[in-house]
């Protein structure tokens, strides 16, 4: 059994506010294994990107960490030093954001932030470094990296700065790549190209995926496993073939069925009433219960954490209700 | 890039040319140029003879062009008040007001960049939020108070600095300088403190925020993931970024500087442009005010041409040939 | 009759309301811009009561003794025994009254010209973006040619064409008139500007498309829908507007080309007071001067608050 590369336990992300402390990740708990691409899902305000902003350590004040463990590979690196966080940034976890365009500098060209990146973490000289960009810039699909390397980001379209991001955040060889979001910002046409890049690139070295989205579509394309997030928790995590083709939680089924598909003749897709609860109004018992079409009394005043439901793990009482205590 | 050139030409030609406009209508509605050849009591007939030799009986268009003629010639009239060529006294007072100038932007300019960034860095140290709230006094701080207060402290007090005028000077042709004895350097001390605490206080709040604007970015935030040094995050990355917007708006800053001078001149008794202005106004003296305006409008223009000149080094996307689409 | 009853309860609902409201909330934590605005307060009710609150009338040349002339503050006077709070110049006038006076003068023309401003600038801001067309490219590049030459240029130069143009017997009566407006027009710009910015963006708008269908005037869309979005970004312009127009005016008092004589303000006391300053009479300085300061850093420091309580970004 392999060990994982990374391991969430428990964990809290905080925000003090004038109106009270929010708690955005309220105790998530997952593991990655070495290779595979977990995708996390759910709609905005989930705390998906929070989840991966804690795990690179980028969160910034005054929201912070307030609990739980997170390890790379068995060592734990939610206590570290900046420096030490430094070190461990691009060099065995990578990142990768919405927004191409705003990712990159705009006044530097991008072999030289792709040189700055390598020279960061390994010490090559300029001429090895300059080698391992163009290398790097063929891998990703930029034609012509001789010209390229040249440019500056103005001078590339989004699909084109996006290989660019994927590029510099491979440049070091990380174990993880947290990728948030990273098709939405991009034309359909192009995200499919991105995704496949991303997961070719990954499945050659071997590193591990946290594809985080709120496109299903996407994850079903390319995930080996589903964490499913609903205000700040795990509602649901297992395999993509179960997920997808037999959701446990009534949150699941309603954004599986919100795909559209070419096989079913929809008239309309299944849409979920109501919205996300806000931070500070998150509801009490199982946080969905105000939109769940199967709530019943304990979904009210009781959470149900996750527990294992066939090959996955899943938090709702249709599950797990066990007999009903004598007294209420 | 000569397209963008041109347009910033042509742009500061309009501005000059507006703000001829409005110096030619003070001289001819405001002021009384007859009145000053011939004195108030010339008869009606003197009167239309001179206004006749004047071409002030011409349409107001040919006015307007033997106007802008004439300044482009160096020709702006005769001062009501001291009889003498409006062009001689610019060119007497125009040296002490440029060195002045010069000098305090210069000041302002370096320190101001430098706590400006150390502000932004150390965001919650003392001694950044102690520059940040100097600055705020300083921009409750009349110009006059603070020279007062100079003048006062050095000159009253500690005796070491003179407490007005420029000292000995050296001249050049028609250029005189204070910097080379010693008498006019310590004469310069105070007013260019005084000129470039504003400009200070300014560019230290501008670069400050611009560079906590730039800290929070996406471009810094991906560079943070990326494992980048956080000194060449803030240097590097931050900086250069900073200097744009700071460029443009120190320029704009700089190039009224000249005018910001009027105040400083004053307290100080510094012979410049800016106390002639004031006393010009004082005595409704229309050609030197109208000469006053062109003056400062011309270094605002040449500033500001060049600040357009150097956002164009700065920024790579102005020279752009748009994105290349190769998928 | 429930109605007197009904509408007690309203308003203190209301009130209440507003005291929840975020920036009653902000301000309630802000032991900076409470300081300030008590501070401000004080002088501007003091300034407004002065003929009630000032121990004399320093103008009023009866009630003037030269002897008691140069009075160190707080100390009685050689000749006739009376203390002076701050001490007097060298006329006898008393320098704590000769504020308050004097911070009238300087708080009207402040006031009056921020006034003239901020309806000259929100006027022509919404007239060149809901007009739109050459004539908003006009009135901007007015002003942002403006903007970029500093207000005491401008201000001087209303002020001498002024001059020029009336005739020297009303100099004195029309100064103070003429410094409003001349404080005003150096001011206007950035109003026009924000007002502009705001107007274009509310002007494409569903619901202003959907009043201008229905045929109601523009410029009554434009009071009920743009004006109220504007009315935020305005408030701390002119806010912080209004201690740069007290520091301009006292600037312009400063340099002789203010206000008359007859009806000083801060300006022109700092003026008076600096002769004396290196004779050693530094009290007829010194306190006019630290009011003017304490005004202007108290007015700026609530503008400076407003600011970052009104700032969506930072809630």
């Amino acid at each position: 059994m392999n060990a994982p590369v990374l391991s969430v336990r428990d964990l809290k992300v905080e925000f003090p506010t004038r109106r009270g402390t929010l708690t955005a990740v309220d105790g998530v708990s997952f593991d990655i294994m070495p290779g595979e691409v977990l995708g996390v899902v759910g709609e905005s305000g989930a705390g998906k990107s929070l989840t991966g902003t804690a795990i690179i350590g980028l969160i910034e004040p005054p929201g912070r960490i307030a609990g739980g463990e997170l390890r790379l590979a068995g060592a734990r690196i939610d206590h570290l030093s900046h420096q030490a966080m430094r070190r461990i940034r691009g060099k065995r976890i990578g990142m990768v954001f919405q927004d191409p365009l705003t990712s990159l500098n705009p006044l530097y060209r991008i072999g030289d932030q792709l040189i700055e990146t390598i020279t960061a973490h390994v010490s090559l000289s300029g001429a090895a470094a300059r080698r391992r960009a163009l290398a790097l810039l063929s891998e990703v699909g930029i034609p012509a990296p001789e010209t390229r390397i040249h440019n500056y980001p103005y001078q590339f379209s989004g699909g084109m700065r996006q290989r660019v991001v994927l590029a510099l955040a491979l440049a070091a060889e990380p174990e993880l790549i947290i990728a948030d979001e990273p098709t939405t910002a991009l034309d359909v046409s192009v995200q499919a190209q991105i995704i496949a890049l991303l997961r070719k690139l990954c499945r050659q070295r071997g590193a591990a995926v946290m594809l985080i989205t709120h496109d299903m579509g996407v994850i079903a394309e390319t995930a080996d496993r589903v964490a499913v997030m609903y205000a700040g928790r795990i509602v649901e995590i297992g395999p993509l073939h179960d997920v997808i083709k037999s959701p446990l939680h009534p949150y699941t089924k309603g954004l599986v069925g919100s795909i559209p598909t070419l096989d079913f003749d929809n008239d309309r897709l299944v849409q979920i009433p109501g919205a996300m609860p806000r931070l500070t109004a998150i509801p009490g018992g199982c946080p969905f219960h105000p939109r769940c079409a199967a709530v019943f009394a304990r979904c009210v005043v009781e959470r149900p954490e996750l527990k294992p439901e066939g090959r996955s793990r899943v938090a709702c009482w249709l599950y797990h209700d066990a007999p009903a205590e004598a007294v209420q | 890039m000569i397209a963008y050139i041109l347009r910033s030409l042509a742009q500061a030609i309009v501005v000059m040319l507006a703000v001829a406009l409005i110096a030619f209508a003070m001289f001819r509605f405001v002021g009384d140029p007859i009145a000053t050849m011939v004195g108030q009591e010339a008869s009606v007939a003197e009167r239309g003879e001179i206004a006749e030799r004047l071409g002030l009986n011409d349409p107001v268009v040919v006015q307007f062009g033997r106007f802008v003629l004439g300044i482009a010639r160096g020709e702006f009239g005769m001062s009501y008040r001291q009889g003498r060529p409006v062009a001689e006294l610019l060119a007497e007072r125009l040296p002490a007001t440029v060195e002045l100038a010069v000098l305090s932007s210069a000041m302002a300019l370096a320190l101001g960049v430098a706590l400006g960034i150390y502000a932004a860095i150390n965001r919650r140290g003392i001694l950044a939020n102690a520059a940040m709230a100097l600055s705020l006094i300083g921009v409750s701080l009349p110009t006059f108070l603070i020279g007062i207060g100079l003048i006062y402290l050095f000159a009253v007090e500690l005796r070491w600095l003179p407490s007005f005028g420029r000292g000995e000077v050296v001249k050049f042709g028609w250029w005189s300088t204070g910097l080379l004895t010693d008498s006019g350097r310590k004469s310069l001390i105070m007013p260019a403190l005084t000129l470039g605490f504003y400009q200070l206080t300014l560019i230290m709040r501008l670069v400050r925020a611009e560079m906590l604007e730039a800290l929070r970015s996406d471009y810094v935030k991906f560079a943070r993931a990326r494992g980048i040094p956080e000194r060449s995050i803030r240097f590097r990355h931050a900086l250069r970024n900073t200097m744009i917007p700071v460029t443009t708006i120190a320029g704009l800053q700089l190039g009224s500087v000249v005018a910001f001078a009027i105040v400083t001149e004053s307290v100080f008794q510094w012979p410049g442009l800016g106390a002639l202005f004031v006393q010009a106004v004082q005595f409704v003296d229309i050609p030197v005010m109208a000469a006053y305006l062109m003056f400062v409008a011309l270094v605002f223009v040449t500033v500001n041409l060049a600040v357009d000149l150097l956002y164009f080094v700065l920024d790579p996307r102005l020279r752009g040939n748009g994105p290349a689409f190769a998928r | 009759m429930h109605e007197p009853l009904a509408s007690a309860e309203r308003l203190s609902a209301r009130l209440r309301r507003w005291w929840d409201s975020d920036i009653a909330w902000s301000y309630r934590h802000s032991p900076v811009a409470i300081a300030a605005s008590a501070v401000a307060l004080i002088l501007v009710l003091a300034a407004v009561f002065a003929p009630w609150v000032a121990p004399h009338n320093p103008f009023d040349a009866s009630t003037l003794n030269l002897m008691e002339g140069f009075s160190p503050p707080g100390e009685p006077s050689p000749v006739t025994g009376r203390v002076f709070l701050f001490g007097t110049d060298n006329q006898g006038r008393d320098v704590a009254s000769a504020i308050l006076y004097g911070s009238r003068v300087s708080l009207t023309v402040g006031f009056a010209s921020v006034a003239f401003s901020v309806a000259l600038g929100v006027m022509l801001g919404l007239v060149s973006g809901y007009l739109g067309g050459r004539l908003d490219g006009l009135i901007m590049r007015i002003a942002d040619i403006q903007l970029s030459f500093p207000a005491i240029l401008i201000a001087l130069l209303v002020f001498g064409v002024a001059r020029g143009l009336i005739e020297p017997a009303y100099h004195e009566q029309a100064a103070i008139g003429v410094l409003i407006v001349a404080i005003g027009l150096s001011h206007w710009a950035q109003y026009a500007r924000t007002v502009r910015g705001s107007t274009l963006v509310e002007r494409n708008k569903d619901y202003v498309l959907a009043a201008r269908v229905m045929g109601r005037s523009s410029f009554a869309i434009m009071r009920q829908h743009v004006l109220p979005n504007v009315i935020g970004p305005v408030l701390v312009i002119a806010t912080i507007n209004l201690a740069l127009a007290i520091i301009e005016e006292a600037t312009l008092s400063f340099l002789g080309v203010g206000v008359p004589p007859t009806q000083p303000s801060l300006g022109t006391l700092i003026r008076v007071g600096q002769q004396f300053l290196f004779s050693g009479e530094w009290w007829i300085l010194f306190y006019p001067a630290l009011a003017l300061i304490l005004l202007a850093l108290s007015i700026n420091l609530i503008g400076d608050w407003l600011r970052d309580a009104l700032n969506p970004k930072l809630r």
